[in-house]
C-alpha cells in the first residue's frame, strides 16, 4: 500500500472482489438493467410489517446471497463494512445483527457502497483475508425519512431523483483471479452552496469533479485509460454538469462516462425524473451489472466513484447548503 | 322537502365557480413550480392570505361571487377561520375571538382529524406504482 | 468557462442546466381539476341550501363530504396519483387539506396507532392550523379595537 500524490491509495498486492450478489425492489425490475440482477421483489414490503424492516432483510438476504455465491465460509470472513440512509445506519446493523461477524457501520450517505469498498481493501491489504461490503436504500424508507408521506398528493420536479430500492454486496479477498481494486481515492467533502433538496445530481457533481481530477493527477492517468468511468447518483442532470466541469478542467469523459442512476432506469417509461438516487443505486448496479461485465471482460478497467450527499433533513430545513463527497475506486482485470 | 334540481345545476353560478376555484388553483401551481416552497408552507400561505382577506371584509365578495368557488381552496379555510371569529367578537367580545374561528371550521378539522385515523386504520401506504 | 469558480457562478450555471416545471400543462391540470373540485362542493352546497340549511351550516357540510372523499381516495391510494396529475388543483382545495392530514397518518402507522398515527398526524397539516387559527384570532381582535365602541370583555 502506498500514497500517491494527494490522496490516492495505490496497493502494491490488489485485493480481488471475489463475487458481488444484489436484490433489487419491483420499480428497479422493470428497469434496463433488470436481467443483471440476482433477484427483483414483487412488492416493497417483502412480507415484512414495515418498509424498514423490508430494507433489512433486503440487506441481510442480500449478504447472505453473496456468501454463498462465494463459497466462502462466513467464518472466514474477518470483518463487515455496511451502511444505509436511515437514522444511525439501522438497516445494515438490523439486517446484519445475526451474522456474527465483526461489524464496521460506515455512513457515506450515497458513497457508502464505495467507502466501505475502499476500507475493505484497505483491511484486505493490511491483515484480513475476505472482507465484506454491504450497502442498502429502499425508496419508501427514504421517502418517510428526508421527504413527505408516500400518500401526500405533491408533485416531484424535474429535478428530483428516486430512491432505488435495493441492496448490492461485495465479498474482497486477499488472493483471487480478479477483478483488482488497485487504487483508491477518497473524497474530500465539497459544497457549492446548493441547497435545493430536489437537485442532488447538482449538489453532487462538484465533489465528484473533485475526486475524478484528483485521482488524474495522483495517478498521472487520463480519462481514456479507462473503459469507463462511472458515478454512483448524479443521474441527468448531474451527469451533464460533471461533464462540462471536467471539460473545463481540461479533461474530456463524454464518450466513456456514465451514471448508474440514468442505467437503472428508463427515464420517459417508469418517470423517474432526473434518474436513481440513493445507496443502493451504485451497489446494485456495480454488483448486478459492472462487476459480470468485469468478469466476462467485457469491460477491463473501470473507475468507479460513488457520489453522496451528506445532509439530512434537519439541517436543510436550517437552510443549510448540502455538502457533496465522491470516492473512487479503480478495478481492473 | 322537493329540491328544485334547477337551482342546483343553475349553469351561470357552477361556471363562476369553476372559473374561480381554478383560478385560485392556478396561483398554487406558479407558486408551486416557481418557487421552492414545500406543499405545507404554499397551504400555510392561502389559509393565511384568506384570513387576512376574510378579516378586511375583501373575500366577502368573492364568496358572494363565486360560492363554493371561493369558500373550498384552503384561502376560504382562512376566511372562514376570520369570520368565525369576528361574529364570535360581536357575540361575546375578547373571548369570541378565539372561540369564534375554530367554532367557525371545526366541522372540517374533526371531519380531517376522524377520517384520517379511520383511514390508518383500514389501509396501508403503497409504492407509486409509475 | 468554469462553472465552479464561485458559488454564485455554480448556482447560476445549475439554475440554468436544471429543467424547468412544465408550468403550462401544470396550470391547466390545476385549473380544471381545481375547478372541478370546487364545482362539486357548489353542488352540494346548492343541494343543502335547498334543503333549507343555513349558508353556514351548508359549507360545513360541504367541507366534510370533501374530506371524507379525500379521505377515502387517499385510503384507497389514488390520491396521491390525483395529487401527481393535478398539483396544486387537487392540494389548494379542502380536499389537500385532508390528504395532508390522512397521509402522514397512515404512513406513521407502523410507529403504532397513539405515537404514530397520532402523533404524527399533523406533521404536514399543523402548521395550516397554527397560521389559520392564530390569523383568525389577530384578525378578530384587530377587528374587536376597530369596530367596537365598548369593550367588553366577556
Amino acid at each position: 500500500m502506498e500514497k500517491l500524490g494527494s490522496q490516492t491509495i495505490k496497493f502494491n498486492t490488489p485485493p480481488t472482489i471475489l463475487d458481488c450478489a444484489s436484490i433489487v425492489g419491483p420499480k428497479e425490475a422493470q428497469g434496463p438493467l433488470a436481467k443483471y440482477f440476482d433477484q427483483t421483489l414483487e412488492d416493497e414490503f417483502w412480507g415484512e410489517k414495515t418498509w424498514e424492516k423490508a430494507e433489512s432483510k433486503i440487506v441481510k438476504e442480500t449478504v447472505n446471497m453473496v456468501i454463498s455465491k462465494s463459497g466462502i465460509a462466513s467464518t472466514d470472513i474477518d470483518c463487515v463494512f455496511a451502511g444505509d440512509l436511515l437514522n444511525q445506519c439501522i438497516s445494515s446493523s438490523f439486517g446484519l445483527r445475526e451474522l456474527n461477524i465483526p461489524f464496521f457501520g460506515v455512513f457515506g450517505a450515497c458513497s457508502t457502497f464505495v467507502e466501505s469498498m475502499s476500507l475493505g481493501a484497505i483491511c484486505v491489504e493490511s491483515f484480513a483475508s475476505h472482507v465484506l461490503c454491504a450497502t442498502s436504500s429502499h425508496f419508501c424508507s427514504a421517502e418517510k425519512q428526508f421527504r413527505f408521506p408516500l400518500e401526500l398528493g405533491n408533485q416531484r420536479p424535474p429535478t428530483s431523483q428516486w430512491t432505488v430500492t435495493g441492496s448490492g454486496a461485495a465479498i474482497l479477498s486477499k488472493s483471487g483471479e480478479g477483478p483488482y481494486i488497485t487504487h483508491i481515492t477518497p473524497g474530500k467533502i465539497v459544497d457549492m452552496g446548493i441547497k435545493d433538496v430536489n437537485n442532488m445530481g447538482a449538489a453532487m457533481a462538484p465533489a465528484f469533479a473533485d475526486t475524478l481530477i484528483s485521482h488524474f493527477q495522483d495517478t498521472g492517468r487520463n480519462p481514456s485509460y479507462y473503459d469507463a468511468i462511472i458515478s454512483g447518483d448524479l443521474g441527468y442532470i448531474g451527469k451533464d454538469i460533471v461533464i462540462d466541469i471536467a471539460k473545463s478542467k481540461g479533461y474530456n469523459i463524454k464518450s466513456n462516462y456514465n451514471d448508474c442512476g440514468v442505467m437503472i432506469f428508463d427515464k420517459n417509461e417508469q418517470d423517474t425524473h432526473s434518474g436513481g438516487s440513493g445507496c443502493a443505486c451504485c451497489g446494485t448496479v456495480f454488483s448486478g451489472y459492472f462487476f459480470k461485465q468485469l468478469k466476462e471482460k467485457k469491460l477491463k478497467k473501470i473507475l468507479l466513484i460513488a457520489t453522496g450527499a451528506l445532509m439530512n433533513s434537519t439541517s436543510s430545513q436550517q437552510g443549510e447548503s448540502i455538502p457533496g463527497i465522491a470516492h473512487a475506486i479503480s478495478i481492473e482485470i | 322537502m322537493d329540491i328544485n334540481w334547477a337551482n342546483v345545476f343553475d349553469w351561470m353560478v357552477l361556471l363562476k365557480c369553476f372559473v374561480t376555484g381554478g383560478i385560485i388553483c392556478i396561483i398554487g401551481q406558479v407558486l408551486i413550480d416557481k418557487t421552492k416552497l414545500t406543499p405545507a408552507k404554499i397551504l400555510v400561505i392561502f389559509v393565511t392570505t384568506g384570513a387576512i382577506l376574510g378579516g378586511l371584509g375583501i373575500y366577502q365578495y368573492l364568496v358572494d361571487f363565486a360560492g363554493a368557488g371561493a369558500t373550498v381552496p384552503l384561502t376560504g379555510f382562512g376566511y372562514n377561520l376570520a369570520k368565525g371569529a369576528i361574529e364570535g367578537i360581536e357575540q361575546y367580545g375578547l373571548i369570541g375571538a378565539f372561540t369564534g374561528g375554530v367554532k367557525a371550521a371545526a366541522g372540517g378539522i374533526a371531519a380531517a382529524v376522524f377520517f384520517g385515523y379511520l383511514a390508518s386504520l383500514i389501509s396501508k401506504p403503497k409504492m407509486k406504482k409509475q | 468557462m468554469d462553472p465552479l469558480e464561485t458559488k454564485q457562478t455554480y448556482q447560476d450555471y445549475v439554475d440554468k442546466k436544471s429543467p424547468n416545471s412544465p408550468i403550462l400543462k401544470n396550470c391547466f391540470n390545476a385549473f380544471w381539476v381545481g375547478g372541478l373540485i370546487c364545482t362539486i362542493g357548489q353542488v352540494i352546497l346548492n343541494i343543502c341550501k335547498e334543503r333549507g340549511f343555513d349558508t353556514q351550516l351548508s359549507g360545513t357540510i360541504v367541507s366534510i363530504i370533501l374530506i371524507g372523499i379525500s379521505a377515502f381516495l387517499t385510503g384507497l391510494n389514488v390520491f396521491n396519483k390525483i395529487g401527481k396529475f393535478a398539483g396544486a388543483g387537487s392540494l389548494i382545495p379542502i380536499t389537500g387539506f385532508a390528504n395532508s392530514i390522512v397521509s402522514p397518518a397512515m404512513e406513521y402507522k407502523s410507529e403504532g396507532y397513539v405515537m404514530g398515527v397520532g402523533g404524527k398526524m399533523f406533521t404536514v397539516a399543523g402548521p395550516v392550523l397554527v397560521f389559520g387559527i392564530s390569523a383568525s384570532i389577530i384578525v378578530g381582535m384587530i377587528y374587536l379595537i376597530f369596530h367596537t365602541q365598548s369593550v367588553t370583555l366577556v
